[in-house]
């Protein structure tokens, strides 16, 4: 007996062992430099708040045609109907304005978060929400730094709805529907890291016109869609308290602990019961 | 096998087969029109009703849940708050099973059952919160892993934690319904049940702190920490067994006929010793709170409102009900041990919410707070699970002794 439990407690423990290193052990590359994620840059010294990508994304994605424009003073939100946003910044350069829409993070906490892989960092840089897969368990919103993923709520069929870079257009060869779009060029698709030579390259050549900061480039470990700016980014509503490194990170600690647990703790507990029993005369009205 | 203890058998299952027997323990035992159930049933029919609405109409339809905050009672009281209190069955079977301390077998029974059902029907609580609930076998039967995720880690560990109380309680089972041999096997089981068990308590009650740990710049700096998993871990020890002790209480009262003599006798003493360890666990929970608070470096962030809360939290709390545990275990004061643990159980609530609902996105311009609806549904849950241990109360030897033939076989 004894010792079917003790193989019980062994096979226990190596389960325990493989659900938490299975990730780690075939987990993306750890640093952005290694992958060739693509990625769009925005620069918003040129952007004229025309609204195209967001009218662009919703036509390509089916969502209804977005309400309201770009005005100082109003900040307008993504939401289940729109998944990208350009807003206006009263700043100390005049206005400017700033497209908002998912990051699509490195590392991102959303992929982390989700325990069916329904959100999913994919090899080319979207990440994308994948509605056979997903629970709905908004595990993802909680995570997500940049408040990103959004949930209909009024719906008994829910979907997570969030900026996916068109990868159904990128697997086809296409640009995403709001870069194809932008009359004005502040929107360029490409290879993260070409982008990022690209926004060096550009504040070198004007470092009166921009600030020296790509947004993005390090923010929460690195993203595929990266800012220029001509004003300091709090400026223009983003969150720059955002740490620099990897979201995943900070429950890595505790997952890396599970395994060990699961071998230490039943080792441990059964060690005690064996040392203690024999302290305590068994009373004879107990049972076991 | 002796006489006495085969009488006792035919006596309970009568000759009829073992399901006939469980049909006729179905029904209702009892008075019917007492306060409590005059209480309940309305919220229970009127929470059905909301949760018929709710799978019409989606979430959003009862509840007041936002975009920035998609996370509210349901998942704040009813699961993180709710498998605190559930804690009390690992450090009891620990102290039984691992420790050896007898003294307190007799409530093993009753805090096991406890947990058990508050997991049934907290994980129960988690699908009515979930968007699409279809989807919900993905990450179990594999063809979706997200091993990377806290949540998955912490949704494998309540299904494992609930098959392992199950074989915890078994034994009470198989009495009531008269299986010996079935009893001999299960008890052979309990403790690898248990060491299984609490292996994994320790995993899922710090797991539901380190859901948190990627929300960092959504809590307030007060609450959170890289340590919020130690925290919860800690404070289960003691929220579980002040819920044991003020749930006790009521037992002992309600159920005061079906309590064993020997039982009785040794209520006072069993509260008096969980009075000592509450008081010790809660001494450290607070240093580390102390450490934790002195390392985070937030002495600015004291003299605000969330501050003033936080201290109220801390000293009011924790330190109170701490002081108090250990004065009233000295001057073996059983009623302000339990006036303790009711201080407690309030401090465990605020400190969960606190952390998921509270101190989430402090900074918003709108705050969350939750609908009468989203409130009556978690009553409706709450009193249902009530239910089914009143019922499992009266027809079990959970409180009372065991049958005979249990205690002879030894
Ligand atoms: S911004 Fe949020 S939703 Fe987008 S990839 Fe990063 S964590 Fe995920
Ligand atoms: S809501 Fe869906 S996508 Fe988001 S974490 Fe849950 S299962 Fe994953």
């Amino acid at each position: 007996m004894k010792i079917e439990r003790r193989n019980f407690l062994r096979i226990l423990g190596v389960t325990g062992v493989s659900l938490a290193l299975n990730k780690p052990l075939n987990a993306k590359p750890e640093t952005a430099e290694d992958v060739e994620f693509y990625g769009i840059l925005y620069d918003a010294t040129r952007c004229v708040g025309c609204q195209s990508c967001e009218y662009a994304c919703a036509e390509s994605n089916g969502l209804p045609e977005p309400t309201g424009m770009p005005e100082v003073g109003i900040v307008r939100k993504t939401d289940e109907t729109r998944r990208t946003i350009v807003n206006a910044y009263d700043t100390s350069k005049g206005e400017v304005y700033l497209k908002r829409q998912c990051m699509h993070c490195n590392q991102p906490a959303c992929d982390a978060a989700c325990l069916t892989q329904a959100m999913h960092k994919t090899e080319e840089g979207p990440v994308i929400w994948r509605g056979d897969k997903c629970m709905g368990c908004r595990y993802c919103m909680v995570s997500c730094p940049f408040d990103v993923p959004k949930f209909e709520y009024h719906s008994a069929n829910p979907k997570i709805i969030k900026c996916d870079m068109c990868h159904d257009r990128l697997l086809e060869g296409q640009k995403p529907a709001c870069v194809e779009n932008c009359p004005a060029e502040a929107l360029i698709f490409g290879k993260r890291r070409d982008l990022i030579a690209e926004a060096r390259k550009r504040i070198v050549e004007n470092p009166d016109m921009y600030v020296d900061h790509i947004y993005g480039e390090h923010e929460a470990g690195g993203t595929s869609f990266l800012y220029l700016s001509p004003v300091p980014f709090e400026e223009l509503g983003l969150n720059t308290k955002v740490q620099k490194s990897s979201y995943p990170a900070l429950s890595k600690g505790f997952l890396y602990s599970v395994p060990t647990i699961f071998v230490l703790w039943p080792t441990l507990l059964l060690g005690i019961h064996e040392a203690t029993k024999n302290n305590h005369p068994i009373n004879p009205e107990e049972n076991e | 096998m002796n006489n006495t203890s085969e009488i006792t058998v035919e006596k309970t299952t009568a000759g009829k087969t073992t399901w006939q027997f469980i049909l006729e323990e179905l029904k209702p035992k009892g008075k019917i029109f007492t306060p409590f159930n005059i209480i309940s049933v309305p919220i229970i029919l009127l929470g059905i009703v909301l949760i018929v609405i709710r799978f019409i109409y989606g979430i959003g339809s009862i509840t007041n849940l936002t975009q920035e905050v998609p996370w509210g009672l349901w998942i704040g009281f009813d699961v993180v708050t709710g498998v605190a209190f559930a804690g009390g069955a690992y450090v009891i079977t620990f102290m039984v099973y691992i420790l050896n301390m007898h003294k307190y077998h007799s409530i093993v029974k009753v805090t096991v059952l406890n947990g058990f059902l508050a997991y049934v029907f907290y994980a129960g609580a988690l699908l009515l919160d979930l968007g699409r609930p279809w989807n919900v076998i993905n990450p179990i039967i594999g063809n979706s892993f997200g091993t990377s995720s806290v949540l998955f880690l912490v949704a494998w560990h309540f299904l494992l934690y609930m098959m392992a109380q199950l074989i915890e309680f078994s034994p009470t089972i198989a009495e009531w319904l008269g299986k010996k041999r079935a009893h001999k096997i299960l008890s052979g089981m309990t403790l690898a049940a248990v060491i299984f068990g609490i292996t994994l308590s320790t995993l899922h009650q710090s797991g539901l702190g380190a859901l948190y740990l990627m929300a960092k710049d959504k809590i307030h700096p007060l609450w959170y920490s890289e340590f919020i998993p130690v925290m919860f871990f800690v404070s289960s020890i003691f929220a579980g067994l002040s819920m044991v002790i003020f749930e006790g209480s009521i037992s002992h009262k309600v159920f005061f006929h079906q309590i064993s003599e020997k039982n009785k006798k040794a209520h006072n003493s069993i509260i008096r010793g969980l009075s000592k360890i509450c008081a010790g666990a809660m001494f450290a929970y607070f240093f580390l709170q102390i450490l934790v608070f002195v390392h985070g470096k937030h002495w600015t962030l004291l003299n605000t409102g969330m501050g003033y809360w936080y201290l109220t939290e801390m000293i009011g709390f924790v330190a109170l009900p701490m002081v108090l545990f250990y004065y009233s275990y000295r001057r073996n004061n059983i009623l302000l041990i339990k006036i303790a643990s009711i201080i407690t159980i309030l401090g465990i609530i605020i400190n969960r919410l606190n952390v998921t609902v509270i101190g989430f996105r402090w900074d918003a311009a709108s705050h969350y707070f939750p609908s009468w609806m989203e409130i009556a549904v978690t009553l409706c849950v709450l009193f249902i699970e009530i239910w089914v241990f009143r019922w499992v109360i009266r027809r079990m030897p959970v409180l009372s002794d065991p049958p005979s033939w249990v205690t002879k076989n030894k």
